[in-house]
């Protein structure tokens, strides 16, 4: 049963120029969001290329096996997310509303594998002050700059299941039709941040660790 | 303070940046006043009731204008450019004898080293006709460094030097001030650039009540926070030989070659693990807690002294030029630290 | 009664359009029309101008004496860094886009609504969250970094509310990006039938470039005072020298926004510029391709010269080279809009509505300022220069003479259209000659200070400058004045101004089409378009007896309104 009526919103004169729409503006924003993560980057770079041993040090000393789960969890609920994306052009209600469920449980675990993994980092006192264990110094211009990334990271997940949240609510309610053009915005901004790890992880996980 | 002690040029760089400043004025003047004459004139000539005539360009006139005066603007702005280049490129080559004076900056004061061993507060004192290097860093914020006689300025940062060369012209008391925002006292900040003859400087320094100099306080800091203890010859400790370091290219561990500046010295000190010479361990302590910046100058002097000198190990300085002098490293420039 | 006052009485009753759809509070503040927000952002704008108005009125007031009058050190730099903060975010960053940009682009472009309206409540929300954080740092004591944030003097040394002022700025450029994400939409996928690339106003080719900066740009300072307050509030060091950190690295990311982001505030006060003086010299705007290259030239090169703040800040030579270079390079497309707006003059039909003033004062004084540019980007020059009042005059040139001159120049154009009435054009022209002189009093006294070593960010001087603070200061004083005038003005417009038709100023564009003020909907029919835009060259072509009262525009095949 599909519903299009509901899903028009002014001011778009069709369905298929608003779902065009939904497209371009995420896109967009998703274009400011990778100016957002690269200035973050940029600062990464700059300092592991002034400082390799320090972050050979440093990076020696982050949790693996956590980053590693995680990045596990997001890759899986990028794949519920396409499921449900594909299923709502299908119109496939339960599908739909089942692989938004599974990937916000999905991110909800990587949240809690997260906290796991700071609660170990702290326990180690990897907080970047006085009291940091390892030396030479610029091994805490890492440590500042993993504590930066992976919380700006948590966030923008945090965020995101709660979006995935309300819309999977919106959709079991049938406020909006299960073709709505909303999906695709939901999912692509979701699809950025499992990306986001994609490339956190070897930077922060991967150095040089063989 | 009059305006003199601002605005006067008191060397042949700030002369031929006021030729700059006053060709850009010309240029800018005549250009505005363009602009200016031609809106005045359509105004009048073109406002309603007016009896010019009207009607429409043909389109490839209007055209034609617009490539043309694209292609003049273009040319006169790269111009422009080509001219400021000139200067600043000219001025980039600091003399191989410039006599250098460290400055350290903090909240809100100017602290000055002469070579000989002075000491001043807000005020730098130099011979006239002598290349001067200003070596300089802060202790706490960014603060700048400005001598409006010159034309110059540069920032100066914490953990790094910066510099600045000039040779002044004009004696006389010129204003010194900060000119990067630095917090609550930041506009008096100022001091003064005292520009005296050659004899009267080498006067002015005998009178200092610090006869030593900076090399052979540097020495003295040296073998006291126990640098000698792995850097001398006889050591046990597998360390590297500072004689005729600087200046020198320096072989790292990890395949790159720096040259030891001002800078590699400091951070030696500071962060030895940042730059491990080739075929050593990283086993060096940072000395970070245990030396002050005015050490640090002292100490740097001294590491200096040993190349000019390889076999004497500290070379007598006087007020004016080295003998020996500073060797002039290939990435000295006047703004910035060497690339 | 005489028939023409019956015939004003019959007109005085409210027509039927979007300020009359709803009467609550409430339905202003859960509005989603674009026409509402864009009202909602010009009193918000015009509440933080204001107030950064007076911070930097005391600021001037106490530049009287060489000692300083009645403000300590503390008081001084937080007035003027707070007047840099809500001039640049809180009043010219979104000035044009949200206002003009928000009420005009689906007009222009004859839709009934910017892509995402939600979107764009969502924005002004943004503002006001921000803003309250902003207001809280200044109701707490104010922050003292200057607005240009530099560490370590923000993260390390600075005893203001850095934090709370930097959360600010932070929140309301997510206002900027989401307005961008909208007007870049809109553009694309919200164009009337016929409304091909080159047919539309020069005004939305401004605002769709300036999105695309205020999209690309934003993100970055929104990063660089993210990472201050990572270092200030938690410690984590990323500029800290002593464990490593490169304060320049600041300044780089810093000005990467910074820099684009003042050609956020110039391109769409272009715009309006753009639109205002082909109506009054009626003729069409000269040169209309290369003015599109112009704006998405200036737009492109302005994200490659950051660096030229920067000559001074420890950068190698190098890299100055290339970015005084670029900057060269970047004044160009600027100096052909000077010269096309200029050369639209000729054989024009010119009258001096206040309008037309403030667009002819932008030509003069942005050429003035882009000109001091020049010497800004000369190497040599700007190392004597910067960090100077040289260097204050000059951008206060660009963005107070260059954009709060057009934003005045679109207000009293659009006031009509926005608000059904006209405003007193006796005063609004008096207002405007006012301000030029005001201007001109002000600044150009700073550029000999500043040649002459005056530094900047100085509570207290040396003697010499101080007959050159005092002009500056009373300059300062008549243009407050000046711009305390429309706020009456206007006001009084609002209730004894006489009623507004459908296009007071027989001007082109589709938003001239419909009604003054426009329905909720903008058109009752989307209008379709076959007309170049700017087609008053229409009128040029009759004899010159008529040429003296021009006629009214042909109306359009449909049309609305």
């Amino acid at each position: 049963m599909s519903d299009a009526a509901t899903a028009l919103r002014e001011p778009w004169p069709d369905l298929d120029r608003q779902r065009d729409g939904v497209s371009v503006g995420i896109w967009l924003f998703i274009a400011s969001e990778v100016l957002f993560f690269g200035a973050l980057f940029l600062g990464y770079a700059v300092y592991r290329a002034l400082y390799p041993e320090a972050f050979r040090i440093a990076g020696a000393e982050t949790e693996v096996f956590y980053g590693s789960v995680n990045l596990l969890l997001l890759l899986t609920s990028s794949v519920t997310m396409t499921i449900a994306v594909d299923a709502s052009r299908h119109g496939m209600r339960r599908t739909v509303i089942a692989c938004l469920a599974l990937t916000i449980l999905l991110g909800a675990a990587f949240l809690m594998f997260k906290g796991l993994e700071y609660s170990a980092d702290i326990a180690k006192g990897l907080l970047p002050g006085a009291h940091f264990p390892l030396q030479p110094p610029q091994t805490q211009l890492f440590w500042g700059l993993y504590w930066v990334m992976t919380g700006v990271h948590a966030i923008h997940l945090a965020i995101g299941i709660a979006i995935v949240g309300v819309f999977a609510l919106i959709l079991w309610r049938r406020l909006l039709p299960i073709e709505s053009p909303a999906m695709l915005g939901v999912a692509t901004y979701w699809h950025f941040v499992d990306t986001v790890w994609i490339i956190l992880f070897p930077l922060l996980y991967l150095v040089d660790r063989s | 303070m009059t305006i003199d002690s601002f605005m006067t040029a008191a060397s042949d760089y700030a002369n031929e940046v006021d030729g700059t400043f006053w060709v850009l004025v010309v240029i800018s003047s005549l250009i505005t006043l363009l602009v200016a004459a031609l809106i005045a004139g359509f105004s009048l000539r073109y406002r309603r009731g007016s009896t010019a005539p009207r009607g429409p360009l043909s389109e490839r006139f209007g055209r034609d204008v617009e490539i043309g005066w694209t292609v003049a603007t273009l040319f006169l702005f790269l111009f422009i450019f080509w001219w400021a280049a000139s200067n600043q490129l000219s001025a980039l080559n600091v003399p191989g004898h410039a006599m250098e004076i460290h400055v350290v900056a903090k909240q809100w004061m100017w602290r000055v080293q002469q070579p000989g061993g002075a000491r001043e507060i807000n005020e730098i004192h130099v011979p006239e006709n002598v290349p001067i290097r200003l070596v300089m860093t802060s202790e706490d914020v960014i603060h700048d460094l400005f001598l409006p006689t010159m034309r110059l300025k540069q920032d100066v940062l914490p953990g790094r030097y910066t510099y600045l060369w000039f040779t002044a012209t004009k004696t006389g008391v010129f204003h010194l001030t900060c000119a990067e925002y630095c917090g609550t006292d930041h506009s008096v900040m100022a001091g003064r650039l005292v520009v005296m003859t050659a004899p009267d400087y080498a006067r002015w320094t005998n009178a200092q009540p610090e006869a030593d100099d900076l090399a052979h306080q540097g020495e003295a800091v040296f073998h006291s926070l126990g640098c000698s203890g792995c850097h001398a010859p006889t050591s046990s400790i597998h360390a590297p030989d500072l004689h005729g370091l600087y200046g020198r290219a320096v072989p790292l561990a990890d395949g790159r070659v720096v040259t030891a500046d001002e800078a590699y010295l400091r951070d030696s000190i500071l962060l030895p693990a940042k730059d491990i010479v080739a075929g050593y361990a990283p086993i060096m302590p940072s000395f970070r807690s245990a030396v002050t910046e005015d050490d640090l100058v002292k100490l740097i002097a001294y590491l200096k002294s040993l190349s000019s000198s390889p076999d004497a190990g500290v070379s007598p300085a006087s007020g004016k030029e080295r003998a020996g002098g500073t060797p002039a490293l290939p990435g000295d420039r006047r703004m910035g630290a060497p690339q | 009664m005489t028939d023409a006052a019956i015939a004003d009485a019959a007109v005085d009753t409210q027509p039927a359009s979007y300020l009359t759809a709803g009467h609550t509070l409430l339905s202003w503040l859960t509005t989603t029309d674009h026409k509402r927000i864009a009202i909602l952002y010009a009193v918000s704008i015009t509440l933080f101008f204001f107030i950064g108005g007076i911070a930097i009125g005391l600021v001037r007031l106490e530049l009287m004496t060489p000692q300083g009058l009645f403000l300590t050190s503390e008081a001084y730099n937080r007035l003027f860094s707070l007047h840099g903060i809500i001039m640049v975010w809180f009043f010219l960053v979104p000035s044009i886009p949200a206002t003009m940009g928000n009420f005009l682009l689906p007009l222009m472009i004859g839709a009934h609504d910017v892509a995402f309206p939600r979107l764009n409540l969502f924005s002004w929300y943004l503002y006001v969250f921000g803003a309250a954080f902003t207001v809280y740092a200044l109701i707490s004591g104010g922050v003292d970094t200057g607005w240009t944030f530099y560490t370590p003097l923000s993260t390390s040394y600075a005893t203001g509310y850095v934090v709370a002022a930097a959360t600010g700025v932070f929140v309301v450029g997510f206002s900027s990006i989401a307005t961008g994400v909208n007007f870049i939409a809109t553009a694309h996928m919200l164009r009337a039938p016929g409304m091909t690339w080159f047919r539309l106003p020069l005004f939305v080719w401004a605002m769709y470039t300036v999105s695309m900066v205020m999209v690309l740009a934003t993100p970055v300072l929104a990063m660089s005072l993210l990472l201050v307050i990572a270092e200030r509030a938690f410690g984590l060091p990323i500029f800290d020298a002593a464990r490593g950190g490169d304060p320049v690295l600041f300044q780089h990311l810093f000005w990467f926004y910074s820099h684009p982001a003042v050609y956020i505030m110039v391109l769409p006060a272009m715009g309006v510029v753009s639109e205002v003086i082909p109506c009054f010299a009626r003729r069409t705007i000269f040169g209309y391709a290369f003015m599109v290259y112009a704006l998405i030239a200036i737009a492109v090169v302005g994200f490659m010269v950051w660096g030229h703040h920067m000559f001074v800040a420890g950068q190698s030579p190098l890299a100055n080279l290339v970015f005084s270079f670029l900057s060269f390079i970047v004044a160009v497309p600027s100096a052909i809009k000077v010269f096309n707006w200029t050369a639209t003059l000729h054989r024009g039909e010119i009258t001096f509505e206040a309008p037309m003033l403030y667009a002819l004062g932008f030509v003069g004084l942005f050429t003035i300022g882009g000109l001091t540019g020049l010497f800004l980007a000369s190497v040599p020059i700007d190392i004597h220069a910067t960090d100077t009042y040289f260097v204050i005059a000059h951008f206060h040139f660009v963005m107070v003479g260059g954009t709060v001159s057009a934003y005045m120049a679109g207000l009293h154009f659009w006031w009509p259209k926005v608000t059904g009435r006209m405003y007193s054009e006796a005063w609004a022209r008096f207002a405007a000659i006012t301000t030029f002189l005001g201007f001109n009093a002000t600044f150009l006294p700073q550029f000999v200070m500043g040649w002459n070593g005056m530094p900047r960010r100085y509570h207290y001087y040396p003697d010499v400058f101080q007959a050159w603070h005092v002009m500056s200061s009373v300059g300062a004083l008549i243009l407050a004045v000046a711009y305390v005038l429309p706020l009456i003005y206007f006001g009084w417009s609002l209730i004894y101004g006489r009623r507004a038709g459908a296009n007071p100023w027989n001007a082109t564009g589709l938003e001239w089409q419909t009604s003054s003020p426009p329905p909720k909907e903008n058109f009752h029919r989307i209008p379709r378009v076959d007309v170049e835009p700017y087609a008053y060259d229409a009128f040029v072509h009759l004899p010159m007896a008529d040429n003296r009262t021009p006629p009214s525009l042909p109306s359009p095949a449909s049309g609305g309104g």
